[in-house]
């Protein structure tokens, strides 16, 4: 069962765990990616989510499935906080026809616009106009629903978030952006890359709401998308939340990291991890045992995932053909 | 001779041609970090300063642009996309502006910018959005000349004659031989922009070669031996086309096949097919042929990527077809 929202104020067992689980899932399932990625199992572009967990997993506990979430290049976490579908996920990065995207998609580009998961993005920036047009189309049509872009602070420097910003405030669409900083774009830290880094300010430029977020911890990100929500579905328009995270894994499969080892074991350390963190909040609510239980759980479900995709068919070349070939 | 590889041949050219002119300067995503993503610019950040070799936000429009205007103004960057789909974000700078100016200026405004299109490719799994060819976009719009150079001697050659060229110039590299160690001319020389270089003679079939598709009709050939006498030429430079090289083959053999990694539909091949009909209608003995990618967007799945991109089986076949015609 979905156990929804607010875990500071109902504090209940029962929506703890589940945020933890949810956090740990995405956790494994990257940590498994990363090995079938080494093994030549998984292919291409990878880029992983772990240390953003809460992000992700905040955020989309809030939302409905009515509600939309635009996703990056970085997408494998949003799209399991978004749907909960591990084996679709699994199997699009196998390139199998059980793929959440068929296996035309793979890493960067995974769907299900059922759940309201429109999709991850190749292009840094790409996606925040069309966040904005899922706004649009929630106002228009009068619906309750709310738009999320995820983005990274370096997508932050394209023209594509000011010019969404600007158009959102505007119209009062129900955008909500989600501004992931976790300190660097590829190799480049956001000091060399962003005249100033507090989104907030940016924001402000454009007559939108914003918050400031400990990005690493879950509570503090479902409290912010709360009130986000909370004046996005009032019809005040958009508004934007700077999470501050950072990114533990190198950018992507092929880039060496360059990072210095002792910024790298700060955030490391058990008290910056998401996991631990919202541990060490509720130490009785989730206790060693309790965490031991959901590792067996997730592993299960993470081993179910890997033989489902393993025993997928590859998608078909003939109907692929007819269906896409012009 | 040495050995060397495609990016380490072009880490020479920039070197050499920035230690030449104090005006050519580098500017793109990640260059001053470590070399860059794909390690071309290694220890050019060290050796001639940050000054000079420019990292910049995730803004390809604006640092289009601020290449552009420092062009206008007597500098010669040498601009950089990590992987040429990017070049889309930037479209406006690069085609209203950039290809542009020049005329509109009467001639005043000269552009001499190179714009690198780096980590071009497919077959590497990296889905729709990372492995798209568009050197007809440029080739279709007048004021840029387009290059695509697909061994590392020619890496570094075309890229020092990008660079001193006046215009801009697209150089589009490609990511499926950058880090193959080939052999390369020891010390200074340029390759000239706008000659096709016939890599090995023959009598039967005339194949044209878009950059990285040269790879694949060389194993081609080598499959098919002695069944076919291919006479290879890489295009080398797109726009403006050497004409007179492709006609000169085609005089002998009477058949010609293009191939390129872009999609087939209005691309290069189709430009070189216009082209060999309208001035060399008499020297054909059968239709032309052109093979590229699919039209579809480039998909993730292996078994569906290899269906869509132009295969060395698909190579060999056709080439044996325009042997086999009868006149
Ligand atoms: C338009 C565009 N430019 C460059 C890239 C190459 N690229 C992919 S991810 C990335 C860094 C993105 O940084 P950020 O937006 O902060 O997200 P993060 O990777 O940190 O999650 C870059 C430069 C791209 N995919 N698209």
């Amino acid at each position: 069962m979905r156990v929804k929202n607010k875990i500071k104020e109902t504090g209940t067992a029962e929506a703890v765990s589940s945020i933890y689980k949810r956090m740990l899932t995405i956790r494994r399932f990257e940590e498994r990616v990363k090995q079938l990625y080494r093994g030549g199992e998984i292919y291409g572009a990878i880029h992983l989510y772990i240390g953003q967990e809460a992000i992700a997993v905040g955020v989309c506990d809030a939302l409905e499935d009515s509600d939309f979430v635009f996703s990056t290049h970085r997408g494998h976490g949003h799209y399991l906080a978004k749907t909960g579908d591990v084996s679709g996920a699994m199997a699009e990065l196998m390139g199998r026809a059980t793929g959440c995207s068929k296996g035309h998609g793979g890493s960067m580009h995974m769907f299900d616009p059922l759940k309201g998961f429109m999709g991850g993005n190749g292009i840094v920036g790409g996606g925040i106009p069309l966040a904005l047009g899922a706004a649009f189309a929630a106002k228009y049509k009068g619906t309750n629903a709310v738009s999320v872009s995820f983005f990274g602070e370096g997508a932050s420097n394209q023209g594509t978030f000011h010019e969404s910003l600007n158009l959102a405030a505007l119209k009062k669409l129900p955008l909500i952006a989600v501004c992931e900083n976790n300190r660097y774009a590829a190799t480049t830290p956001v000091k060399a890359s962003t005249a100033d880094e507090d989104m907030a300010k940016r924001a402000a430029g454009y007559n939108v709401q914003a918050l400031t977020v400990d990005g690493n911890d879950v509570e503090d990100v479902s409290q912010a998308i709360h009130k986000a929500l909370s004046h996005v579905r009032a019809g005040k328009g958009p508004f934007l939340l700077d999470c501050k995270t950072y990114r533990v894994e190198p950018h992507c499969g092929i880039i060496a990291d360059t990072r210095p080892d002792e910024e790298l074991a700060i955030w490391r350390t058990p008290e910056k991890d998401p996991l631990n963190r919202l541990q060490s909040q509720h130490p009785d609510l989730l206790t060693d045992k309790q965490v031991a239980h959901l590792e067996l759980e997730v592993n299960r479900e993470l081993d179910q995932a890997v033989d489902f995709a393993r025993q997928s068919p590859y998608p078909r070349v003939e109907q692929f053909t007819e269906e896409f070939i012009r | 001779m040495k050995s060397m590889t495609y990016i380490e041949a072009m880490n020479e050219a920039l070197a050499e041609e920035m230690e030449r002119d104090p005006s050519v300067f580098i500017i793109g995503e990640d260059v001053d970090v470590d070399g860059g993503v794909w390690k071309e610019t290694q220890g050019l950040a060290e050796r001639f300063g940050l000054e000079r070799v420019i990292g910049t936000p995730i803004s390809e429009s604006a640092f289009t642009g601020l290449a552009a205007g420092a062009a206008m103004c007597g500098l010669r960057p040498v601009l950089e996309f990590m992987y040429m789909d990017f070049v889309d974000v930037a479209m406006d700078q690069l085609c209203n502006q950039i290809a542009k100016l020049p005329l509109m200026s009467g001639g005043k405004v000269k552009m001499p910018i190179t714009i690198r299109m780096c980590g071009t490719g497919t077959g590497t799994r990296e889905a729709a959005q990372h492995s798209q060819s568009l050197e007809a976009w440029f080739a279709h719009i007048p004021g840029f000349k387009v290059v695509m150079p697909a061994t590392a001697k020619d890496a570094k050659g075309l890229l020092k004659s990008a660079i001193r060229d006046d215009s801009p110039v697209v150089f589009i590299e490609n990511r499926n031989i950058y880090y193959k160690k080939e052999l390369v001319p020891e010390g200074e020389f340029t390759v000239p922009i706008g000659e096709a270089e016939v890599v090995q003679a023959g009598s039967d079939v005339t194949v044209v070669t878009v950059g990285y598709s040269r790879s694949k009709v060389i194993a081609a050939i080598e499959k098919i031996g002695d069944a076919c006498s291919v006479e290879l030429i890489d295009a080398k430079t797109v726009d403006p086309l050497d004409m007179k090289t492709f006609l000169d083959s085609l005089a002998k053999t009477g058949r010609i096949l293009i191939v390129q990694e872009a999609h087939t539909e209005c691309g290069i091949g189709s430009e070189i097919v216009r082209r060999v009909v309208a001035e060399g209608f008499d020297l054909l003995d059968c239709p032309p042929v052109v093979i590229g990618s699919k039209n579809c967007p480039t998909p993730f799945s292996p078994v569906l990527e290899d269906a869509v991109i132009p295969s060395i089986n698909e190579i060999m076949g056709k080439i044996m077809l325009l042997k086999q015609y009868k006149i």
